[in-house]
């Protein structure tokens, strides 16, 4: 191999895009049956979410407890805006994503010129307050019970099954990764690594850190309820259940497993922590105990989460056994 | 028509001053720490939980009582000892993450070790309503109402005048300058874990026979109570207890005028218009970040 | 001409007053010092001026526009910059970047074109980590350039938030205590680059402990204590003047154990 070319491999805009996309396009093979891809597609959906809300958490340092409220926002945004008002899913999809967007900008805009935890408390009251909504305007949102979302036509197919849809959240998945990538490569994103290294020091450097951090959280919003709306019409279905606190911390946990600051982080923890679960079937009592655990022992022992260490890891047994560089 | 204000309002003041006990505990581990320790409302939950269980097992009430406490104090030094300790130093956001992942795995372990129905405890003093100018208040309101006080003044003494409470206030100041002049700050918010255990329980154990326990009572109170300690001003005591009885009496007035429905959601306009508007709550004090 | 105007400054901690009723001016091409005893309200003054801290009363002119209680971006885009007496770095990032981080006015910030990777974001960037490692060899850091901050001593640290400061092409640079903790060879090297910048048309403020250098380089010398104005004027005439030989005698260890 040329080493420019195994240069643009190790890079990973190039070869980690590459290896993800070789990922989603040889796992099928090994998924069995619908069930298996339905795993597949949730984990997807929740690795869209986290990858945005690593670009809050990770890179700009910043805590949001409340993002379930923005992927069950997205979500009622498809169903209700469908159902109820007869408008198309595309529509409703945008609307909900602009409507979250408005949202963020709105909550964050005076939050976020306080330093400090503020945004942590005020995303969980957020949060609580959608899902408390959503529970109890019946009328529109059918309550705890949920309501049936029409699926999504394109050029007037419908698009139906887990088939299909796993190939459409494989590649939402690839293009979220591509722009988390291309926005942490740039100014912008430097801008956010330096709001969370030091306001001050960012501040006189000439970023207006209040306005990337309304930014960022602004996408990681719209991000958010984005997803939910696939996942609404692809599961054909919502219901409060994934729209409350325990929810967001579970998007929370997937990020801080993963690796803060790794957009392929964000993917694998949410990948294990979708599929964790499925594996302890008939322990369903334990999985309280399981997440509170996990995280717990990642922020106390492995600060940097599982993509970031093992990086460090493999690179220093590389640099050990390696003779004199070529 | 005022007899139904005051009866809202009574039944206001009196989870007020449960939410106000749990304030404090956020406000005691604060000071001590600057973390938001997420799983002050598990220590409620475990006081009323293990309250009832031990009960349960046929132990007399105040035994029962007694231990719960215990346990529950013994949990939030192991916390502490055993997740935030290693952790110190490590930034604002991963402390967080430590107690919301403590709250959740000892939510997990309540629910396996006891289990996941309701519970009505017994009051402690029996139940016959007593009638206070055309409301009735429970003789376990009163209960309550009594146990935040004689808490409250404990604290205001302990802060006040102990030797020790004074080297926790010392260290919530200054944690270096506390360090130079002998203070012993690990020991200082490893107390604070116990004494924010300790009142979260009582608060648990006091509210229980009014409102049932279960496994998860622990993520609302402990939100409610968070919600109160950041309206009195983070790391405030009496602005803690202002806000307890305050987001208490306003969830009862706006279940009853307003809607039942979204009782619960008040507490969380409250936090998010102490946000926008005051964000130092009602008696926090204004401090400039030193650069 | 004046570069920098403070007028009646005062900033108030818990009732006490670390800046009080400050006046004072600064001539645009020269080294100023401001020194004083430790709690003077040196930094506070810095930061009063850069914007971190909103004064109690009083006012502050930069270029003739009154820039008093402007964010600190706005004023890194007006042309000032500044170091940190505690060290304020970006533990999360390269040195490198740390410097990029500087430049981030002159580089293309739209959202868009770092999304999608558009209008050429990947030559530029290429070219600000040229002008970057530029930086750094100026400081005499060019072997730090792929190095991780958080694994440099702390003198190159040092040297990290003065090329950091410089790439925002300040015209006035406040630089508090660069030589604290420094060895005698690194601040002799920090005096040099100093005077290097300055000649460059950088107009400089230095606030500074080890007298040796402030005497060295300074055209102008502002004394604080207590947050008061004790004295000013050049070098020869500050170290006459009998108030100052009071207050740094008086206060024993605090000024004393840098005196010249
Ligand atoms: N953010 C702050 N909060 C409270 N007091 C402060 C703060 N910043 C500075 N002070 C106080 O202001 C006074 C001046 O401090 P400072 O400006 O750091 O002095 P110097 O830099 O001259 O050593 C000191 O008494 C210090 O304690
Ligand atoms: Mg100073």
């Amino acid at each position: 191999m040329s080493q420019a070319l195994k240069r643009k491999l190790a890079d990973p805009r190039t070869g980690g895009l590459l290896g993800l996309a070789a990922v989603i396009a040889v796992l099928p093979l090994f998924l069995p049956n619908n069930f298996y891809y339905d795993v597949a597609i949730g984990a997807g959906l929740s690795a869209i979410v986290c990858v945005g809300l690593n670009l809050l958490i990770g890179y700009a340092g910043q805590i949001s407890l409340g993002h379930a409220g923005f992927v069950g926002l997205g979500a009622y945004s498809s169903a209700v805006l469908t159902v109820e008002f007869g408008w198309h899913p595309l529509a409703a999809m945008t609307a909900g994503a602009l409507g979250v967007g408005i949202l963020a900008f709105l909550v964050a805009r005076p939050i976020l010129r306080l330093r400090g935890h503020y945004l942590a408390m005020a995303t969980l009251g957020l949060g609580i307050i959608i899902s408390i909504v959503v529970n109890t305007e019946a009328e529109y949102t059918g309550g705890p019970d949920g309501m049936t979302v029409p699926s999504l036509m394109f050029f007037g197919r419908e698009l139906y099954g887990e088939a299909v849809w796993y190939w459409i959240v494989g590649a939402a998945l690839l293009f979220t990764v591509w722009l988390s990538l291309n926005l942490i490569a740039s100014p912008v994103g430097r801008a956010l690594r330096a709001v969370h290294g030091s306001e001050p020091a960012a501040e006189i450097a000439g970023v207006d850190t209040a306005h990337y951090k309304v930014l960022v959280f602004v996408i990681s919003a719209v991000i958010a309820s984005l997803a939910g709306s696939l996942g609404a019409h692809y599961a054909g279905f919502v219901s409060p259940a994934n729209v409350g606190f325990f929810r967001s911390i579970e998007l929370v946990t997937m990020v801080v497993l993963g690796g803060m600051a790794s957009t392929y982080g964000a993917v694998v923890g949410a990948a294990i922590l979708t599929v964790l679960p499925q594996l302890l079937t008939g322990l369903e009592d334990y999985e309280h105990i399981a997440f509170g655990l996990i995280l717990m022992l990642t922020v106390i022992f492995m600060p940097r989460g599982l993509v970031p260490s093992f990086f460090t890891i493999a690179r220093n047994r590389l640099a050990s056994a390696g003779a004199p560089p070529p | 028509m005022f007899a139904e204000f005051l009866q809202f309002l009574l039944s206001g003041v009196t989870v007020g001053a449960a939410y106000g006990l749990v304030a404090l505990g956020f406000s005691i581990i604060y000071n001590a720490s600057h973390v938001i320790n997420f799983a002050q409302g598990e220590f409620v939950m475990l006081g009323g939980m293990s309250t009832v269980f031990l009960m349960a097992a046929g132990l007399p009430m105040p035994v029962a009582v007694v231990l719960a406490v215990l346990v529950t104090v013994v949990l939030g030094l192991l916390l502490e000892k055993l997740a935030i300790e290693p952790a110190r130093g490590a930034g604002v956001v991963p402390l967080i993450i430590i107690t919301i992942g403590a709250s959740i795995f000892l939510r997990g372990v309540a629910q396996v070790a006891m289990d996941r129905e309701f519970h009505a405890m017994p009051p402690f003093t029996g139940d016959a309503p007593i009638m206070i100018a055309g409301a009735t208040i429970l003789p376990q309101s009163l209960w309550v109402f009594g146990g935040m006080a004689v808490m409250g003044m404990l604290l205001w003494y302990f802060f006040a005048r102990a030797r020790f409470g004074k080297a926790m206030l010392a260290t919530a100041y200054n944690p270096l300058a506390a360090r130079l002049i002998g203070v012993n700050t690990r020991l200082v918010l490893l107390c604070s874990f116990g004494l924010s255990a300790l009142l979260g329980s009582v608060a648990g154990i006091l509210l229980a026979p009014i409102t049932f326990t279960s496994y998860d009572v622990g993520i609302m109170l402990g939100l409610k109570g968070f919600c109160a300690a950041i309206l009195g001003g983070m790391g405030h005591g009496a602005g803690a207890v202002v806000g307890g009885l305050i987001v208490g009496i306003a969830e009862a007035m706006g279940a009853g005028y307003i809607s039942s429905e979204y009782k619960d959601a008040i507490a969380f306009i409250i936090i998010l218009l102490v946000l926008f508007f005051m964000p130092n709550g009602l008696f926090g004090k204004r401090t400039t970040e030193r650069v | 001409m004046t570069l920098l105007k403070v007028e009646a400054l005062s900033r108030e901690f818990g009732g006490i007053l670390a800046v009080d009723s400050l006046h004072f001016e600064i001539a645009p091409g020269s080294i100023h010092s401001i020194i004083g005893p430790n709690g003077a309200g040196k930094t506070t003054l810095f930061n009063l001026v850069t914007g971190v801290y909103a004064p109690s009363a009083g006012r502050v002119h930069f270029e003739g526009r009154d820039i008093t209680g402007l964010a600190p971006h706005r004023l890194a885009a007006m042309g000032l910059s500044r170091t940190f007496q505690n060290l304020q770095i970006f533990f999360n990032m390269t040195a490198l970047e740390n410097v990029m981080v500087g430049l981030h006015l002159t580089l293309d910030r739209r959202l868009g074109a770092a999304l999608f990777r558009l209008g050429g974001v990947a030559r530029k960037e290429r070219r600000a980590r040229d002008a970057a490692a530029e930086l750094m060899r100026f400081v005499g850091l060019e072997a730090y350039l792929d190095v991780d901050a958080d694994a440099m001593p702390y003198g190159a640290l040092k040297g990290l938030e003065l090329a950091r400061a410089l790439a925002s092409k300040p015209r006035l640079l406040l630089l508090d205590e660069p030589a604290a903790g420094l060895n005698p060879v690194e601040t002799e090297e920090v005096a040099g680059l100093i005077r290097k910048i300055a000649q460059s048309g950088v107009t400089v403020v230095l606030v500074e402990h080890d007298m040796r250098l402030v005497m060295g380089v300074s055209d102008h010398v502002l004394v604080l204590d207590y947050g008061r104005k004790l004295a000013e004027g050049t070098v020869d005439e500050v170290r006459a003047n009998p108030d100052v030989i009071a207050a740094y005698l008086g206060s024993g260890a605090a000024g004393g154990t840098h005196g010249a």
